[in-house]
């Protein structure tokens, strides 16, 4: 699903609330300036998802995804992670981690998020915590997904292997479903 | 051993001088959630903040419902500050379907979205002063609070929850009248708050409280990517509404408030001052925003995103960035929603200013943290 053919290009989508035509022309440069640097660094094991006003996505391997990310953070100057989401997809059996990376430290990128993503297998009867639905924690590069990542495996069942903590943090101690927020667990009446 | 047992259920060995302490979830000095600390004496050596307890669900739910269903659900986060909450979700949706918005809906917009700011943070600061041993910064607030709520009235019909946002504008027109209205009730309002600093904020017993108790330093306000109040009261100068400006913040004047201690008596004042910067982005919006004109664009029933299909958009709420991530796989519903919320992603900061601290500093820097469980939990 995640797929460079089915992602429709960024300049293909129409854009919002541009506030002038200057800037349509110029951003967009920058953005593929920063996705050019990654390109360059490592080549095939990225692929470049999108590149649009603000927002460059990236997607990586689970083997490369560390390393990729330590080079946005020491190279490219990103700082913090702002959100890192889960998106469940049965059908290519895999969940996709994103992870929204912002910078405060540099002025230039204060408009800037660097949306990296890549994808754990999914399994179809979960144990999460011992099956291989499994991903290297990014926790030692950027402190702040502590919190966003023990969600992450609560709510999707995504082990973050490295992570220092990674016991339940919304759902209850004693929750002993699928975690709900994988598809094919259902809400009732639905 | 820890491998075996659930989380949470495996067992610990405790110096006998430690003694732990659960302070929550029905203890009304934590809010909806649970704050376990270890205590040495009067110290606190470790915190471990446990939320989940007002957890709903939101974005589940989402995936259930099509684009204006998400509507009013999705501002029950925080109802105190429902423009806000929905505010990125509406610009998400705007981009998914490729909708312009009207210029006056635009200004209707931003200032919904600063009189809800204000709404919200005279309800924290109620609550800050009641559990600093305040009263009076429990009465006032919660008063002059209604000053603001009947405007929203006014304008949405509605005193919390407006579901006033929609993608392509404003769900109404502003009522006649509504601009002197608002004017004259914002220039009082603003009078009024000035007041706040002589009985509160300028108070010997708050100061003596707050001035130098958890203090976050620049360098952990960034590594924790903590954000809003938290982060300016540490020094970083990020403010979306300057970085980032949606709508038609480029086109208004922002001051972005920083304070460079970093303790709970800057973070505690950062909202009030933002407050204030609020009225003057309000009059600036009045005076900008085009006298009449259209403030919906009609969506066509059932709207889709198109193709599969991302968006990450952002605003500054009262609680700092709150973000929307949206999936869209070409349905009227969305595939999966995300929101980013700044309560979330200060929470990290708690274990950090609590260690060392004294157990009764507790609740002035948990709630200087302008942390909404409700929010924290979606």
């Amino acid at each position: 699903m995640s797929s460079n053919s089915e992602k429709p290009d960024a300049d293909e989508t129409p854009k919002v609330n541009v506030p002038s035509t200057a800037k349509k022309s110029e951003l967009p440069m920058f953005e593929k300036s920063i996705s050019d640097k990654i390109v360059e660094k490592f080549g095939d094991k990225v692929e470049v998802t999108f590149v649009k006003e603000d927002r460059v996505g990236i997607k990586s391997g689970k083997e490369n995804i560390h390393d990729v990310a330590e080079f946005i953070r020491d190279a490219l100057h990103y700082d913090h992670v702002e959100s890192v989401s889960g998106v469940d997809y049965p059908q290519n059996k895999e969940i996709e981690v994103v992870y929204h990376i912002g910078s405060y430290s540099d002025s230039s990128l204060a408009r800037q998020i660097l949306v990296l993503s890549t994808s754990a297998q999914r399994e179809e009867n979960p144990i999460p915590g011992n099956d291989a639905t499994r991903l290297p924690t990014l926790r030692d590069i950027f402190y702040s997904v502590e919190f966003h990542e023990r969600e992450v495996f609560e709510m999707f069942g995504v082990y973050f292997e490295g992570h220092p903590d990674n016991r339940r943090l919304l759902l209850p101690e004693d929750w002993a479903d699928l975690p709900p927020l994988r598809k094919d667990f259902a809400i009732k009446g639905r | 051993m820890t491998e075996q047992l659930p989380p949470g259920l495996a067992l610990q060995k405790v110096d006998e001088r430690i003694m732990t302490l659960n302070v929550g979830p029905q203890h009304p000095g934590s809010g909806h959630m649970r704050i376990i600390v270890q205590i040495d004496g009067d110290y606190i050596v470790a915190c471990d903040p446990d939320p989940g307890y007002v957890h709903r669900g939101e974005e589940k739910m989402a995936e259930y419902r099509n684009y204006i269903t998400n509507i009013p659900h999705l501002e029950r986060p925080v109802i105190h500050d429902s423009c806000n909450v929905l505010y990125p979700y509406v610009l998400g949706v705007e981009e998914l379907v490729g909708i312009e918005v009207p210029e006056r809906a635009k200004y209707v917009r931003v200032i919904a979205s600063e009189l809800n700011r204000c709404i919200y943070t005279m309800y924290w600061l109620a609550i800050y002063g009641i559990f600093l041993g305040h009263s009076t910064m429990f009465m006032w607030p919660a008063g002059d609070r209604e000053l603001l709520i009947d405007l929203m009235e006014k304008m949405s019909g509605a005193r919390v929850t407006h579901a006033h946002f929609v993608p392509g504008g404003v769900r109404n027109d502003l009522p006649p009248n509504f601009e002197d209205v608002c004017l004259r009730q914002v220039n009082y309002f603003e009078k009024r708050i000035k007041e706040y600093s002589a009985v509160f904020y300028d108070n010997p017993i708050l100061i003596a409280r707050t001035k130098d108790t958890g203090i976050l330093s620049r360098e952990d306000a960034i590594r924790l990517g903590t954000t809003g109040s938290v982060l300016r009261a540490s020094g970083v100068d990020y403010d979306l509404r300057k970085k980032e400006p949606y709508d038609v913040y480029e086109e208004l004047d922002v001051h972005t408030n920083v304070m460079k201690e970093g303790d709970s008596y800057a973070r505690s004042k950062i909202p009030w001052l933002d407050m204030l910067e609020s009225c003057n982005i309000i009059r600036q919006a009045l005076q900008k925003m085009p006298k009449s004109g259209s403030v919906r664009t009609k969506l066509k029933p059932n709207p889709k995103g198109k193709g599969l299909n991302s968006v990450y958009k952002r605003v500054e709420s009262g609680r700092g960035s709150l973000g929307c991530y949206i999936v869209s796989d070409g349905k009227t519903e969305p595939y999966r929603l995300k929101l980013s919320v700044g309560s979330f992603r200060n929470l990290i900061a708690l274990p950090y200013l609590l260690k060392g601290e004294k157990l009764g500093n507790m609740p002035s820097v948990y709630w200087s943290l302008n942390y909404w469980p409700v929010e924290a939990d979606r």
